[in-house]
């Protein structure tokens, strides 16, 4: 077996030394009937070759992204990672290392967290940011469960605008707890959140763009929300938009959530993804999640540890801020080369560059007769309201070699209101051959 | 600060000279910031015009300030910090309860297949199907291995399997009418995960004491039982290293008591393919990828922990789930009669379930059950090596993939664990997991998995009996201040935590954009 170093002669040695027999006489605590005589009823070791030949062929019947004019959005986007960030990850130091709990020996890891967070804090506009979560939805929870640490008050209010899935996260998190209030959705950007702020509020929960693709007024939620002394979460799922649209944390935000899968991250089916959050100062005590801070060594040397961990579960245990014992390090390393390699500069033109293609999505789709447009405003993403039920159309589509984008109806089931709605986005990817054939493609379809 | 005709900062502020490198090979490397610019970028763009902007007035007016490196400084930065990491590829790295084992790299080129990378978890079903029998095969092999009746694959690390494994007991408990359950049964020696799992769920947590030898005692778990128990959350083999030799009589203790036994399975390395986890009665078990399959640790996550589950619980399952329907395999993403919803966006860690089953396949039965008593084998091997200079809180069983050592064998000498671990690392070894389990003083635990040859557990070895031969014989200047030849020296965590700094700041205006 080729990642097995011993030969039988130095088990023999080894078990000479030990003591014992076999290696089974090392299982001894084992109770009698458990240990297993045989292998289990599973394959036995495979050369290199064959199991590559099997991962092949299960990834031959999907269907990549690349493979012809592309659409999906809806929380994941498909942007372009360049090549230097995933020679950069699979290096040894970075992909086989641990959690730095030897900071003398781990200080790349523990600088590029640093650097991370300060990147994090700057595209969300707030004072600090943590190392990373999971991922934005599981985020989403644990922001919502800070705000009530944060402001000893139980009422959540997610916005209609929030992702369906980001949303049932938090419903599985806070399993029927009647201060969670869910607005339904909002396809057309209609929002009635600020109106049901009261004094027992702890935080509501906007996204921007929404999952509809709308922008959201920030600075109205954050004044409303204020008013009451209720924290403001503001949600973004694509962490592009914030290259061209203002920074949450420069409008009142408390609390910025997002998926930074976008920057650095393949699509992977959905995961892993990046999960950013980022705070302002006064509230770090009460943010879930390792952090990465500087300090001096004993020769005075400027270093990094993480620090502030009597948050943490591995010395509060049950009363630490969270459980998470981890973050998302690999996936917070690609987005910090990205986002490194980018800059201001490059970060700015490629949020023009999603507008610029989404601006001509848009101008196409509106040509398409049973099309309606339900944006006013939008980032990269827009949602369109079809004759006929979005799931039939995108699975027509889908026939014909074109992935149109999501029917609503697959997050927002049994909802009359959002079977004809699709949700679609345009990256830097999107040409003007793909919009070109969308079109053509949408037009047979709803003829 | 002054600034070069590329409006670069000619000094970086900190008083570090950029190209300063501190020995051969070990730089010493600035921040991005102090290397990096906002005009600077390491990808081309166009430029685009547009001409009426669908933002609505929401553009962005405050300053980002974000600097950017070319592609040449990008590759430097990064290389050289790396350089500052221990890491498995490059020396052993005894972390217990980490189970550091060696990454096969065909996983890596599996995952990056564009037919599982780039995939996108909202596209139709019909156009994923190689994706969905992955998943049905992953959850295949996971059953198979533990003998349960269903999988949760979703949970994005462990403890994030511990709290679905844990909500679906709740669940399962309030589908009985039996929500009055609010009591969860932790041993002492638990990862910290478990009682901040259970309080997270807003359990009460009541703590087991250890026996003398280690493990559990039944009776302990029996005198803590009552009708108020929801469950009880047992790591087995548990975090000194010792296989639960009444596990089986608890499992039948807490069932009696209509309560449920979630297993933390963070030490299924040593025993995948020996030992079946169902055949001892637990419940719901987490299951480390990123430890026991093999998927990268990445310098702290991307883990991947899913959950398999008795008979009693899979009706409690998460969405979403894969089924074969009439067109093919479907993916079932709503919650259909009992089941407790969704713990994250979309379908889980699928790069991690590529690897996991490359791994699988790679060893097939016969080999994971051999990696499990060859890493049983490097632990007990060590324990025999050092254990007539070492303390050894618990000498009555065999250990199992881990050792636990105690600083008894330091009383007197001044040195302490921290001490011995940071005087490893001079020696080119990642220190063993220091002062965890809590149920033993100075705790050390090593835990050196499968992948290391006898030759490098002879090193090893050879350093441990080394240094407590020098820390016993009063020679303590390898321990004082120890590491003397890493990167960084002792760093000051009092300093980190009393006055936070947990980012750059810009200590000079902004400087102007270059026209």
């Amino acid at each position: 077996m080729r990642y097995l170093p011993h030969s039988e002669a130095e088990r023999a040695e080894m078990l000479a030394v030990i003591g014992v027999d076999s290696i089974g006489a090392l299982f001894s605590a084992v109770p009698d009937g458990a240990l297993l005589k045989g292998p289990v009823d599973l394959p036995s070791h495979s050369p290199e070759f064959l199991v590559e030949a099997r991962m092949r062929a299960l990834a031959a019947r999907n269907r990549a992204a690349g493979d012809g004019p592309f659409f999906v959005g809806a929380g994941a986007y498909r942007h372009h990672v360049p090549a230097t960030v995933d020679h950069l990850i699979q290096r040894s130091e970075w992909l086989t290392a641990y959690t730095p709990y030897q900071p003398e020996i781990s200080q790349g890891t523990l600088q590029m967290l640093f650097e991370f967070q300060t990147q994090v804090a700057k595209i969300t506009g707030m004072e600090v940011a943590n190392a990373s979560l999971y991922d934005g939805s599981t985020g989403t929870a644990e922001a919502v469960l800070m705000a009530r640490r944060l402001t000893r008050r139980n009422k959540i209010i997610l916005s209609g605008g929030l992702h369906p899935h980001y949303r049932d996260v938090v419903k599985a998190y806070l399993k029927d707890d009647p201060d969670l209030v869910c607005l339904s959705a909002s396809p057309e950007g209609q929002g009635d959140i600020l109106d049901r702020i009261d004094e027992a509020t702890a935080a509501i929960v906007v996204q921007t763009p929404d999952f509809y693709g709308h922008l959201r007024n920030v600075k109205t939620a954050a004044d409303a929300a204020h008013a009451k002394g209720a924290l403001l979460i503001v949600v973004v799922t694509e962490v592009v938009s914030l290259g061209l649209i203002e920074a949450p944390g420069a409008l009142g935000a408390d609390i910025v959530v997002a998926e930074g899968q976008s920057i650095g991250n393949a699509l992977n089916f959905g995961g892993p993804y990046v999960g950013l959050m980022a705070t302002k100062k006064e509230f770090i005590r009460q943010m879930p999640g390792r952090l990465c801070g500087e300090t001096v060594d004993a020769k005075g040397e400027r270093g990094f540890v993480l620090t502030l961990s009597t948050r943490e579960q591995h010395i509060r245990r049950e009363k630490a801020t969270s459980n998470i014992c981890t973050n998302s390090g690999l996936c917070a390393l690609a987005f910090s080369i990205h986002m490194a390699l980018l800059g201001e500069a490059g970060f700015t033109r490629l949020a023009r560059l999603n507008h610029a293609r989404a601006c001509a999505l848009a101008d196409a789709l509106e040509e398409v007769p049973g099309v309606e447009l339900l944006n006013k405003t939008f980032f990269n993403e827009m949602t369109i309201r079809l004759t006929r039920p979005g799931a039939e159309v995108v699975e027509a589509l889908a026939r014909k070699g074109i992935l149109a984008g999501v029917p609503v109806s697959r997050l927002v089931p049994d909802d009359p209101a959002v079977t004809n709605l699709v949700v679609l986005a345009a990256t830097e990817l999107t040409t003007h051959d793909d919009i070109a054939a969308l079109a053509a493609g949408l037009k047979e379809v709803l003829a | 600060m002054s600034m070069n005709r590329e409006g670069r900062p000619t000094h970086t502020g900190t008083g570090a000279d950029i190209n300063a490198t501190r020995a051969a090979l070990l730089p010493n490397e600035p921040l991005l910031f102090e290397i990096g610019d906002t005009h600077h970028s390491g990808v081309d763009l166009p430029e685009v015009e547009i001409s009426s902007s669908r933002l609505g007035g929401f553009g962005r007016k405050s300053a980002l300030d974000l600097a950017g490196l070319t592609e040449p400084e990008a590759m430097r930065h990064y290389v050289r910090l790396s350089r500052l990491n221990h890491s498995i590829d490059g020396g052993f790295y005894p972390l217990g309860s980490c189970t550091m084992k060696h990454n096969p790299r065909l996983n890596e080129k599996m995952a990056r297949l564009p037919g599982f990378a780039d995939i996108h978890p909202l596209q139709p079903v019909s156009t994923v199907q190689g994706a969905l029998e992955l998943m049905q095969e992953l959850s295949h092999w996971l059953m198979t291995l533990t003998n349960t009746a269903a999988v949760a694959l979703t949970p994005k690390a462990g403890a994030h399997g511990e709290l679905l494994g844990m909500m679906a007991i709740k669940a399962a408990q309030e589908a009985r009418g039996e929500g009055h359950r609010k009591v969860v049964l932790v041993p002492e020696s638990a990862h910290g995960t478990n009682p901040a799992t259970a309080a997270f769920l807003g359990y009460t947590v009541k703590a087991i004491p250890a026996r003398e030898d280690g493990t559990v005692d039944v009776s302990a778990v029996k005198d803590a039982l009552s009708p108020d128990v929801a469950a009880i959350m047992l790591t087995n083999p548990n975090t000194c290293g010792l296989f639960e030799p009444q596990v089986k009589e608890i499992a039948a203790a807490v069932h009696e008591a209509g309560a449920y036994f979630y297993c933390d399975g963070a030490n299924f390395n040593a025993i995948m393919g020996v030992v079946r986890p169902g055949d001892l009665g637990i419940d719901a078990m987490h299951i480390n990828l990123h430890k026991t399959f093999s998927t990268p640790h990445g310098g702290g996550g991307p883990g991947a922990g899913p959950v398999v589950l008795s008979e009693a619980l899979a009706p409690f399952a998460p969405v979403p789930f894969v089924r074969k329907g009439e067109a093919g395999l479907e993916l079932v993403e709503h919650t259909e009669g009992e089941a407790l919803g969704r713990i994250s966006a979309f379908h889980g860690q699928m790069g991690m379930y590529v690897r996991a089953l490359t791994y699988m396949l790679s060893h097939g039965a016969d080999g994971l059950a051999q990696a499990a008593r060859d890493a049983v084998l490097n632990a007990n091997y060590i324990k025999a090596r050092l254990k007539g200079a070492f303390s050894l809180p618990f000498p009555d069983y065999p250990t199992m993939h881990e050792v636990l050592f105690d600083d008894a064998f330091l009383a007197g000498t001044g040195v302490t664990t921290l001490d011995f671990a940071k005087a490893l690392i001079d020696e080119g070894f990642h220190p063993m997991t220091m002062y965890f389990p809590l149920v033993v003083h100075g705790a050390m635990l090593i835990e050196p998995t499968e992948s290391e040859s006898k030759q490098t557990l002879d090193q090893f070895c050879d350093v441990m009996l080394d240094l407590a031969e020098d820390a016993k014989g009063g020679n303590t200047a390898r321990f004082t201040g120890a590491p003397l030849k890493a990167p960084r020296r002792r760093l000051d965590e009092t300093r980190a935590a009393r006055q936070p700094v947990l980012r750059w700041e810009r200590k000079d205006p902004l400087p102007q954009a270059a026209e």
